[in-house]
């Protein structure tokens, strides 16, 4: 006989291990399982997590996770082939408690998350792969894995398998995503001394700083590039749609050296030694993706479920968030004895009452909007780089001239109208 | 009912090991413990024979606290028991001091239920010596067979277990009486993916863990650094050589060159040539 | 424990197909040179079954003394035997340094007899130095898979015992018809107290090629792509009447068997000329090859590591290079009919 538990959470992310601790703190009988060595070992992240909602899961967690730096400045460069325009915003309230977020290395971060839902009574495995639902009556009623004598049984499973989950996939809650709907991203850690670090990106000691890099960073194809600052690593990435490679036939890892070797950003990794290559899907389907979420017995959280927000590059919190609201889902059926779809739905309620359904909802046509749009990263970066450079170059001109110049560089009225329909498109969509 | 006992230790995985140049000392945090890959073999050769012959399959550790891993990854495997001794008395032992705190443990495991036989890896991959195995079997005054790539059948009742030993050109196949202590090969036997029954008891098993106090009567001045008699003096990089000479040119070029260095040796050639190759 | 008690340079003398194992002469050859530093005699200790006449051996290659055991009961190698005769002749002519080649009878001995002395034993050493006026054994040998060298010492125990790596020592010339004192050993020990019984013998029926007494080996590593490629490495060491060596990485994803692997956790090597063919020259492979007379390269970057090992280098893809070598040598050395038949 196969062995019970009272709740199965497949995949040691963000999302399942927030779930699991949560269920194992209200005494639930939970079992994690997770195909990676460790948790953590196969994930990839740019890094930043979101203070907020991690705390609402262990208080005062900074205390004692293994946290890379508090980030005291964002810092956004809109790139053009040889120059860049950048905004920043650095504040001193954020390098003290309670901070505002941090960098993490997930390999690290995932594993010391995991051990605290095991110190909360969880059963976590590992290097075990599950293969598929077992479903009885329409009820999820288990999970079949890849090892011998692999079948095990729950009142109630959580799908917390990120992106693309085949689990999902495989119970009919969504098709396979679209190219336009997932991003893939490549990531890089490079290591490099902490003092450089800090000399280079302007820090004091332990303090961090994030840059996102927009426009020629992914060579006008719509996506994002980030640079981040560890202990004594950086990381670096670039993650633009899968649609968009396919269409400009670039293979990501060739992105990935064009940013790396781009004039506005060797200068910060000059001499750091790569230490390891990792590359990942995002989901950036956006609220119109999200699959069906709650089933007899199975709920879905996390990327698994495409709460992603792509515009700003939280996944994380949403992750966590979701795990927590699936968690408290469970306990409350428990006491009900009703895991039936009905009974479970209170999940997607609660989740779309909460931030993320929110912030999902508002952020709705974003993607799809710059996708379907290109000017937004091909002209309009490139065009404001250039208006910048001939604004600030002193060249005997007046000013007054200067903005006569470029206003006339950006086209006849048709193009400044088009330009300005373009802007407020843009400001709906993210608004 | 036989009882097996498999020592295994944890390892840093020097494959993946990085250094640092100018300390020449390792970064322990570059490299992941393992459990050390001969040992794994070992163990699964003690599971092995309790399907054959029935009985209890335990392992015992020496390390710090963090070893316990390696222990669960041995129940993983299907060991039934973990021993762990865990004190900053043992740190800093060579292989001789290794072999007597481990003596003392096996000796306490013995009370618990005597031992039949004991299975330890070749070596390991960090102390690299195989020097431990034997050292154990000397102390319990057990003949150590070493080499071992085969249990061709163990006899309790008649006390005795006929195992083939590696041998440079072959194996020689030996009979000893029990208890005794093999040291066994990785080619021993293949590592199956562990069942999940197994994976579900080694989350939740939770070791026996022991410090000198419980070791009872022993002997502190042979224990760790200070019972090891051998002590490392220095570590350096190995020399670097210089390099020699590139052949350049194009590939027709570089042949040439090559066959001028290499046929100034002709006699070599000269000698093989009919070739008997691989 | 009382230190002058204890003097003099031994060699565990193994024996191999009726003739002194070569790594024993390799030791004799690096024991007399510790044992000169420290103006003492250098002593053989044999063990066996009608073994008398490997002792005239010993001497020619360098041994002032011969302890010998020879008896029926060590007609095979048993720990348990030889670790009693091994015992009786260090307590009771104690030397100050005892070495042993590390072949699996070494190292097993040595692990025992260092046990029950006790003393400290340093296994896998490859490098070997005496303090002049101590006569602190300074022994060296690869650790942590060979990324560093650790020299290690005993301080307060004799004899000093090392397991001494096959290959890196250098035998002494052979003195034909030099001599020396043999002293006949024995002691009271019959079957009945003994445990182990080696019941047969099984010698593998192929012969396999030796490549730790090849005087060439043609080397390939991981950058020849597969077993399919690894082929040109195969054609290359026929026609040149060369032995297969290859990196750990080769045999682990199973292209060829393990015994041609060369390395720390292979064999040592160290024939004439040595051809590393697609190999990025790990330094657990160096150590097994980098005594080799003539060491030559073949890798496609120009960076790869081996290159500071190699006497000569070529940049290039080995699977274009390769055959052209190939082939050359089939002119070369005369082969013509075969080059004609097109079989390369
Ligand atoms: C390059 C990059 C940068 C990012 N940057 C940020 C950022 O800065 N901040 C932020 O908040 N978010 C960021 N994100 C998004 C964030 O990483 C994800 O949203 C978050 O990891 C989702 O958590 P999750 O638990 O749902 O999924 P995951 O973290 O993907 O975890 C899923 C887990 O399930 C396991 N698994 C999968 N299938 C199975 C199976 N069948 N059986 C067993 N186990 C299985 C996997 O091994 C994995 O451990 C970034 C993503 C990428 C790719
Ligand atoms: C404890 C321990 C013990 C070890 N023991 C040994 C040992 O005994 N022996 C051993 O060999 N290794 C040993 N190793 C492994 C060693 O560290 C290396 O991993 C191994 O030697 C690498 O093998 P390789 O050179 O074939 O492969 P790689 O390192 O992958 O190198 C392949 C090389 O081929 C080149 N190349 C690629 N394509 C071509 C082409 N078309 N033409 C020409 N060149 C090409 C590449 O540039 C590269 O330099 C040990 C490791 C550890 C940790
Ligand atoms: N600290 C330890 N704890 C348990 N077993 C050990 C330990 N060290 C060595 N061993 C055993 O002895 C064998 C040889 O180790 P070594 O002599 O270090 O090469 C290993 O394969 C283990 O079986």
């Amino acid at each position: 006989m196969p062995e019970k538990f009272d709740a199965i959470v497949v995949g040691a992310g963000p999302a399942g291990i927030a779930c699991a601790y949560e269920l194992a703190k209200a005494g639930v009988n939970v079992l994690l399982i997770e195909r990676g060595e460790y948790p953590g070992s196969k994930n990839v992240m740019g890094g930043v997590l979101y203070r907020k909602m991690m705390e609402e899961i262990v208080p005062d967690f900074h205390k004692e996770a293994p946290l890379e730096r508090p980030i005291v400045e964002q810092r956004f460069m809109m790139m053009d082939k040889a120059s860049a325009l950048t905004f920043s915003y650095k504040g001193m309230e954020w390098a003290e408690e309670p901070f505002n977020n941090f960098t993490v290395l997930r390999a690290k971060f995932d594993q010391w998350f995991a051990s605290k839902a095991v110190e909360k009574g969880a059963l976590l495995v590992n290097e075990t792969v599950v293969l598929e639902c077992i479903v009885e009556n329409g009820k999820v009623v288990g999970v079949r894995t890849d090892r011998p004598d692999g079948e095990l049984r729950a009142d109630v499973v959580v799908l917390a398998d990120g992106v693309n989950s085949l689990l999902a996939k495989s119970l009919g809650f969504h098709k396979e995503f679209r190219p336009d709907e997932v991003a893939l991203a490549t990531m890089e850690i490079l290591k490099l001394d902490k003092k450089v670090i800090e000399d280079r990106f302007n820090l004091e000691e332990g303090q961090g700083c994030t840059i996102e890099l927009f426009g020629d960073a992914t060579k006008g194809i719509l996506g994002t590039g980030f640079l981040y600052t560890n202990k004594d690593t950086l990381s670096i990435g670039v993650g633009t749609l899968l649609s968009g490679l396919i269409k400009h036939k670039i293979k990501p890892y060739e992105l990935m050296e064009y940013v790396k070797t781009h004039p506005m950003i060797r200068p910060y990794i000059q001499g750091a030694e790569p230490q390891e290559y990792l590359a990942h899907l995002i989901p950036e389907g956006g609220y119109n993706s999200i699959p069906k979420v709650v089933g007899a017995g199975v709920l879905v959280v996390g990327d698994a479920a495409q709460l992603v927000n792509a515009i700003h590059r939280e996944g994380s919190n949403m992750a966590m968030t979701s795990g927590r609201l699936a968690a408290e889902t469970i306990v409350a059926a428990r006491e009900r004895e009703d895991f039936s779809e009905a009974s479970l739905d209170e999940y997607r309620r609660k989740l779309m009452g909460s931030f993320v359904g929110q912030d999902m909802k508002k952020y709705k046509d974003s993607t799809h909007h710059f996708d379907k749009f290109p000017q937004y990263f091909e002209q309009y970066i490139p065009m404001m780089n250039k208006a910048a450079s001939q604004m600030l170059t002193v060249d005997g001109s007046s000013k007054r001239e200067k903005q006569k110049k470029i206003w006339s560089d950006i086209g006849p009225a048709k193009q400044k109208f088009k330009i300005a329909r373009d802007l407020f498109r843009a400001w709906k969509v993210m608004k | 009912m036989l009882h097996i006992v498999a020592c295994i230790k944890q390892v840093p995985d020097t494959k993946i090991i990085k250094m640092n140049p100018k300390t020449n000392t390792m970064d322990r945090s570059s490299a992941p413990a393992i459990l050390n890959p001969y040992d794994s073999h070992a163990v699964e050769e003690a599971v092995r024979l309790r399907v054959r012959y029935g009985g209890v399959v335990s392992v015992l550790t020496m390390g710090p606290p963090p070893a316990v891993k390696a222990i669960r990854k041995c129940i993983e495997i299907g060991a039934d028991e973990g021993y762990m001794i865990t004190d900053r008395a043992f740190a800093g032992a060579d292989t001789l001091a290794t072999s007597y705190a481990l003596t003392k443990a096996l000796e306490k495991i013995a009370e618990i239920r005597p031992i039949d036989l004991i299975i330890c890896g070749k070596m390991t991959i960090d102390g690299d010596t195989g020097q431990v195995g034997p050292g154990i079997a000397r102390r319990l005054d057990m003949p150590p067979l070493t080499s071992v790539n085969k249990v061709a059948e163990i006899n309790q009742a008649e006390g005795y277990a006929i195992v083939h030993r590696k041998l440079e050109d072959g194996y020689e196949v030996i009979r000893s009486a029990l208890p005794c202590l093999f040291s066994v090969e990785k080619d021993i036997n293949e590592l199956p993916y562990s069942t999940l029954p197994n994976m579900l008891r080694a989350a939740r098993y939770q070791p026996h863990i022991w410090s000198v106090s419980d070791l009872g009567d022993i002997d502190k001045t042979q224990l760790g650094l200070k019972g090891s008699p051998t002590i490392v003096s220095s570590v350096w990089a190995p020399q670097k050589p210089q390099g020699g000479q590139m052949l350049d040119g194009d590939p027709q070029d570089q042949i040439k060159q090559l066959l001028d260095i290499v046929l100034a040796r002709k006699e070599l050639f000269e000698s093989a040539a009919g070739g008997d190759g691989s | 424990m009382n230190f002058e008690d204890y003097r003099g340079v031994w060699v565990f003398i193994e024996e191999k197909d009726g003739a002194v194992a070569p790594v024993s002469l390799e030791l004799l050859g690096a024991g007399k040179q510790l044992a000169d530093k420290r103006k003492t005699e250098l002593a053989g200790v044999i063990i066996g079954d009608n073994v008398r006449m490997l002792a005239q051996t010993a001497f020619e290659f360098g041994a002032d003394k011969v302890y010998i055991y020879d008896d029926p009961i060590y007609r095979y190698y048993r720990t348990e035997t030889y670790m009693r005769a091994m015992l009786a002749c260090v307590e009771k002519h104690k030397p100050e340094i005892l070495l042993y080649g590390a072949t699996s009878t070494g190292k097993d001995l040595a692990s025992a007899v260092a046990t029950d002395l006790p003393t400290g034993l340093t296994a896998d050493t490859t490098q070997l130095d005496v303090e002049e006026d101590t006569g602190l054994l300074l022994a060296s040998r690869p650790a942590f898979g060979g990324n560093i060298m650790a020299t290690i010492l005993c301080k307060k125990y004799r004899p000093q015992m090392a397991t001494v790596r096959p290959k890196v020592m250098k035998a002494l010339p052979r003195i034909k018809g030099a001599s020396g004192q043999l002293i006949e050993e024995s002691i009271p020990i019959t079957e009945d107290d003994i445990r182990t019984k080696v019941l047969e013998i099984v010698r593998t029926t192929i012969k396999r090629v030796r490549i730790d007494e090849a005087d060439i080996i043609v080397a390939g590593g991981k950058g020849l792509g597969g077993p399919a490629g690894f082929q040109v490495i195969h054609q290359l060491a026929e026609t040149i009447g060369a032995a297969v060596g290859a990196s750990r990485d080769v045999v682990e994803a199973g292209w060829i068997e393990h015994h041609h692997q060369v390395g720390q956790t292979g064999v040592t090597v160290t024939p004439k000329i040595y051809f590393a063919i697609g190999i990025s020259g790990a330094i657990q492979h160096l150590v097994g090859m980098q005594n080799s007379g003539l060491i030559i390269a073949i890798n496609k970057d120009p960076a790869a590591p081996i290159f500071q090992s190699s006497h000569y280098g070529i940049v290039g893809d080995a699977l274009t290079i390769v055959p052209m070598l190939t082939q050359a040598f089939k002119t070369a050395l005369g082969r013509k009919e075969e080059v004609d038949a097109g079989k390369v």
